[in-house]
């Protein structure tokens, strides 16, 4: 572990629906190294999700307020131009949701999902050299039969297959960072075990950074290195996996830990 | 390619199904031809002698019979009152009606297109704000009172066609076309506010979904998630009540000829109602009733190019 690609300091997400302004995300830190997979944790509404995607850059409510830095390759994703920051998104940071069923679009066939980062990011690429990529990329998530795949439209494949879609298609640029926001809560418990499996197969072999959000501490102790604690807004702990399960310092992770079903502890 | 051999099937179907109701509707409720013709002082012989002549004394099943050979002869008899055939007699005028009415069904998509597109792009903005009082107010104009209103505005006051001065398609086909444009306008008007409204929150609907967000994080700009991802799923419906409109159209047209002074199918329809002219309305009827259903073909196929969840369906 060496290079920190993204910093995130003091990051406050403030909404302004109500007559008093509620604090969604109070003084969120994060750094990722290259290669890294960091977890955050915690119960809905615990403000994990919210950082996630604002590290997207896909926060622009008009109702809500930001303030902190977001660092990446020398910028403020927070305060740079929409045009550079659209410049990462889905090529150099990609992200994955919690819904396969709905985060793709009804009506477009698989292939032209899975190669529309490499349309806008690269649009040198010729369309069949997009076409050759994005079936290998079909294939290196784990689908067969990748031709008939590419045609067809989402409604056509089970969850766990729109799941592998949705990688697929944030993985085709090669991001430097994946944000995986709960990306197995939707799916079957052998299909998360696969996706999880899918995930560190990733990080080895391409070095990408993850941040895996999820409220299933086994999976975060399955595969991240570093875990972050959130409770309604702050991180309340932080640290190695291994220090954070074993030594849980809040009182908060210690309930976490023990609310983990004991046979998922043992393997 | 089989699913439009079984949609053209079942069109086939429905049309025998409309023929049968339009011939036995107006052979059933009162009211005799062949007396209307006589007038009050036909003798009785007088009247079975016609009734006879005219083939209404034959079973009304074997009038219908008769009438269903003739059409697919390309016969669909001869009026009762001017004893030309019915083909002549409508062929001058309908191509009238169906340029009025598709003229105001392109009208409407390019009235609310863009205006469906541009509020919910700007939802609550002040345009948006505005042209959402205005729709609601052109909603409620009927056509008959919007034709009214622009005959007297662009006709009476700034002159820019002449009210009842109709150009036929014989004479000039831009004179022809620009007559009809005001007619087209004052039936599209409250059709396009419905579309308008109907685009706007299905455009708004379909963006609050998780998809666009998808889109948005591959780096899409707000552009691009519009035309390349919302505005296909947000077109579904929208078709759908266009595809039910243009067959509202044709009826408008019939009521709006009257305001405007076209020369369409409306005069003779009417004049056929009270004249108990029976074959040239039943042929007025099924031709509506053919266009309705070929419509609705149409909309079927458009429908399952925009959404492939439905030609999934119905292979099942």
């Amino acid at each position: 572990m060496s290079d920190i690609i993204l910093t995130v300091t003091d990051l406050n997400i403030t909404f302004h629906d109500h007559n008093a302004p509620e604090v969604a995300v109070e003084d969120f830190d994060l750094t990722l190294e290259q290669g890294e997979i960091v977890g955050i944790v915690g119960e809905s509404g615990s403000g994990k999700s919210l950082s996630a995607l604002a590290i997207a850059g896909l926060l622009n409510r008009h109702t809500l307020t930001k303030t902190g830095r977001i660092i990446f390759d020398g910028q403020d994703l927070l305060t740079c131009n929409r045009n550079v920051l659209r410049g990462y998104q889905g090529d150099e940071i990609s992200m994955i949701f919690q819904e396969p069923m709905t985060s793709l679009n009804p009506v477009k066939r698989i292939g032209w999902q899975v190669e529309e980062s490499l349309r806008i990011h690269q649009p040198e690429v010729t369309k069949e050299e997009r076409k050759a990529r994005c079936l290998h990329m079909l294939e290196a998530v784990g689908l067969h039969e990748t031709e008939k795949v590419y045609r067809m439209f989402p409604h056509e494949l089970s969850g766990g297959m729109r799941q592998r879609v949705m990688i697929a298609a944030a993985m085709i640029g090669e991001p430097k960072i994946l944000i995986a926001d709960e990306p197995t809560t939707a799916l079957d418990v052998t299909v998360q075990k696969q996706i999880v499996d899918l995930l560190i197969e990733i990080n080895e072999q391409k070095h990408t950074s993850i941040i895996f959000i999820s409220h299933d501490l086994s999976l975060v102790k399955q595969l991240c290195h570093r875990v972050l604690v959130m409770r309604k807004g702050e991180v309340v702990e932080s640290g190695d996996v291994d220090s954070v399960f074993y030594h849980p310092q809040h009182t908060y992770t210690r309930k976490l830990i023990s609310a983990i079903p004991q046979i998922s502890l043992e393997d | 390619m089989r699913y439009i051999g079984k949609k053209i099937g079942m069109m086939l179907f429905t049309l025998l199904v409309v023929s049968l109701c339009v011939f036995l509707a107006f052979h059933l409720i009162p009211g005799d031809p062949a007396l209307r013709q006589l007038g009050t002082n036909g003798t009785p012989e007088q009247l079975a002698a016609l009734r006879h002549e005219m083939g209404l004394d034959r079973p009304v099943m074997v009038q219908y019979c008769s009438w269903l050979l003739g059409i697919f002869h390309g016969d669909l008899g001869s009026s009762y009152v001017y004893k030309i055939p019915v083909t002549g007699m409508l062929g001058e005028k309908i191509p009238i009606t169906i340029t009025l009415a598709l003229m105001s069904f392109v009208i409407m998509i390019l009235i609310s297109l863009p205006l469906g597109i541009y509020t919910a792009k700007h939802k609550d903005g002040k345009i948006d704000h505005l042209i959402m009082v205005l729709n609601q107010v052109v909603m409620a104009v009927p056509p008959f009172f919007a034709g009214i209103l622009l005959t007297l505005v662009f006709g009476m006051i700034l002159k820019l066609f002449t009210p009842g001065g109709f150009v036929s398609y014989h004479t000039s086909i831009p004179g022809f076309l620009g007559y009809l444009f005001f007619p087209a306008i004052a039936i599209a008007l409250p059709k396009s506010a419905m579309a308008v409204k109907l685009l706007r929150s299905s455009v708004i609907e379909e963006a609050g979904k998780d998809y666009t967000r998808t889109a948005y994080s591959r780096g899409n700009t707000t552009n691009a998630v519009l035309y390349r991802h919302v505005l296909q799923n947000a077109m579904i419906p929208v078709v759908t009540f266009m595809g039910m409109t243009l067959a509202d159209m044709v009826a408008g047209s019939i009521v709006i000829e009257q305001v405007f002074g076209i020369p369409g199918i409306s005069r003779i329809l009417l004049t056929s109602i009270n004249n108990r002219d029976y074959p040239v309305v039943e042929a007025i009827i099924l031709g509506i009733a053919t266009l309705v259903i070929v419509i609705n073909l149409f909309v079927d196929v458009l429908y399952r190019i925009l959404d492939p969840r439905i030609a999934k369906e119905d292979e099942a």
